[in-house]
């Protein structure tokens, strides 16, 4: 059987509180008791929306939206990233777009996140993957479907891919993700 | 460069949540401890510190910009020279390096290190996610940003690459929280079995609840000084502890911030570039690993971390280590994760890349003297993490490396017991000592060389 929750979870709001305990008169013994006083803890608020620039790597973005995975490489040594890079490395050069779409995809290293940080707790569980393509040097981050998460397994490493693209983008680069090459075309 | 000494450390109790005091107070118990080892009383060592160097990690978790200066303040250290360091995971690690700076130039005879995090301020996956923003937030983080996912994703390279067992993971947990258990300054202090590990709650496959640090509020001190620093704290009425302890080895290596844009690289370049001395020696090594690279394996990629293999080179070849696992008596290393202890056992070269996982449940990297209820093939040769490491004694960012710096010192003093209370993880005759920071998926790796004053 399996083991049954015996804590509740431990999560912050509650009541809001107006007036404290504190002795009535200030005397030397009072003063000297507030060392023997529990910490007062209070919540903090603190949001903000920040305007991120994808800078010399916009036209990736531009690229997935219309379901091309574009990558970049050194003209010269031919050197390819699959994540892209404004700069070479290695040569400090400028690097060219190129477009990955249809090169042959495995998986290099995998994992089943059935925990995450706290934006992508109610995705849990997700599969993240990092993909080689054939010809390209680096790898590329991104969500792999199409595999049961109860059933991981490192036979999944070197297991064939293929991009897939949200229809709808939210320019992010998870507009492109994998899923087994042998799933049907959509 | 002129000689360096480690004199004396001070760690708090590394907590899940310390609401019971600000984070300078919190810091104020480690530099108070350090001081009173010293012999010498707060007014009598501030009229003597050079200046300091201040560890913390991140701004979000504290919601406070320029925390140092309010350390500073709060330690009395004003107007004296400081400044902060900040290198994720290996901050602490940089800042003990950065105090060596001051006191080898010439700039310093004594230098305080601080550091601390307080991360409970914030729930445990609020927490993930500002880890998670040390990640490339425009490629990574947005994937899915999960530190423990990047690290399971580098265990499932290890073993599809190399064999690595969960078994063999599971290891390093029961050992470092069984060291822990004889540490009173440790977060957790429980004894586990292999089982224990391997049921505890799946995070991100297949690492494990118990194959993972936690977080921690917390705070350490080390301080450092010249030849000239030592005359003058003693001409104070200092009472050192001898032998003296000497940095004698300093090494950081770094890597590209994703890990999708790590190197693959051949065998001939691995073996100018990478190899240890004694990997490049040894004519069996080479077959090994011409043989590894034959059946496709490539460097760094994302099982191994160059970073601290640079580290490594660059400190052993200061210390003159020839044959680390023979020449270090005991290693604090970031064992973040029990499959990162396993893949720095590589890149220190403790053992070959690719025997990580043998090597952790040979029983090579544990205590003499300890029951683990493991039956394990060989004996103690070089113990890894014999405080507990980051496993068990909590990962506060910034005081970690500094923790690791405290328990060395104290290892090579030979004052384990005082310390502890508890002879258990003393570390018999130690002469020789490494401590390995480490930050990102292993962007910036330090190593420092500890030894023991003849």
């Amino acid at each position: 059987m399996a083991k049954l929750p015996d804590q509740r979870p431990e999560t912050l709001g509650g009541y809001i509180v107006h007036g404290l305990p504190f002795p009535v008169e200030t005397d030397p013994d009072a003063l000297a008791f507030l060392k023997r006083m529990a910490p007062i803890q209070i919540e903090q608020d603190y949001r903000i929306t920040y305007l991120h620039s994808y800078g010399q790597d916009s036209p990736w973005f531009a690229g997935a939206s219309n379901r091309h995975l574009l990558a970049t490489r050194d003209p010269d040594s031919g050197y390819t990233y699959a994540t892209p890079r404004g700069h070479d490395m290695y040569s400090g050069g400028e690097t060219e777009w190129i477009d990955l779409t249809d090169r042959k995809a495995r998986v290099h290293a995998f994992t089943v996140c059935h925990f995450g940080s706290e934006e992508f707790l109610p995705e849990t569980p997700y599969v993240l993957a990092l993909i080689e393509f054939e010809g390209a040097n680096t790898l590329f981050l991104t969500r792999l479907m199409g595999v049961d998460p109860d059933q991981a397994s490192t036979d999944w490493v070197g297991m064939e891919v293929r991009p897939r693209f949200l229809r709808n983008s939210k320019l992010k680069p998870t507009d492109v993700y994998f899923v087994p090459a042998s799933a049907a075309k959509k | 460069m002129r000689p360096v000494y480690a004199i004396s450390g001070g760690v708090s109790k590394f907590a899940k949540a310390r609401p019971d005091k600000t984070f300078q107070a919190v810091i104020k118990e480690a530099y108070d401890y350090a001081i009173a080892d010293l012999g010498l009383d707060f007014p009598a060592f501030t009229a003597l510190a050079d200046g300091s160097v201040a560890s913390y990690f991140s701004d979000h978790f504290n919601r406070q910009l320029m925390a140092g200066i309010m350390v500073q303040d709060y330690l009395g250290l004003c107007p004296k020279p400081g400044h902060r360091v900040e290198g994720g995971g290996a901050t602490g690690g940089i800042c003990l390096q950065e105090a060596w700076k001051a006191i080898a130039s010439g700039s310093m005879d004594i230098c305080v290190s601080y550091g601390w995090e307080t991360m409970s301020h914030v729930e445990t996956w609020k927490g993930n996610e500002f880890i998670a923003l040390a990640s490339d937030v425009s490629w990574d983080y947005p994937v899915g940003g999960f530190y423990s996912g990047y690290y399971a994703m580098m265990v499932t390279r290890h073993m599809k690459e190399f064999g690595t067992t969960v078994e063999q993971m599971a290891h390093v947990s029961v050992k470092n929280h069984i060291n822990a258990y004889h540490n009173p300054y440790a977060q957790k202090r429980e004894r586990y079995t292999i089982q224990d590990v391997r049921n505890s709650p799946m995070v991100a496959w297949p690492l494990t609840r118990l194959d993972i640090c936690v977080m921690s509020d917390g705070a350490a001190v080390s301080i450092l000084a010249s030849e000239e620093g030592l005359r003058k704290l003693e001409a104070a009425g200092a009472k050192l502890t001898r032998p003296l302890v000497r940095i004698t080895g300093v090494g950081r290596g770094t890597d590209a911030m994703r890990m999708s844009d790590r190197p693959h690289v051949d065998y001939d370049a691995f073996l100018r570039d990478y190899a240890t001395e004694q990997e490049r020696g040894s004519d069996e090594t080479r077959r090994y690993y011409k043989k590894l690279w034959d059946h496709g394996t490539r460097y760094p990629g994302v099982h191994s971390f160059r970073a601290g293999r640079t580290a490594g080179n660059m400190a052993y070849k200061q210390a003159g280590i020839a044959d680390p696992i023979n020449d270090l008596d005991f290693v604090e290393l970031h064992d973040a994760y029990t499959s990162s202890e396993i893949q720095t056992y590589e890149d220190m070269g403790l053992c070959r890349y690719g025997e990580g996982g043998p090597f952790a449940a040979s029983g090579k990297a544990f205590m003499p003297g300890i029951d683990y209820g493991l039956k394990l093939p060989e004996k103690p040769a070089c113990p890894v993490n014999p405080s507990g490491g980051l496993i068990a004694c909590g990962h506060p960012v910034g005081a970690t490396g500094l923790m690791q710096a405290v328990f060395a010192i104290w290892q090579l003093q030979g004052s384990i017991g005082r310390h502890f209370g508890d002879q258990a993880l003393q570390v018999k005759d130690a002469r020789r000592g490494a401590i390995h920071s480490h930050a990102g998926t292993g962007t910036y790796v330090t190593i420092s060389i500890l030894e023991r004053e003849e």
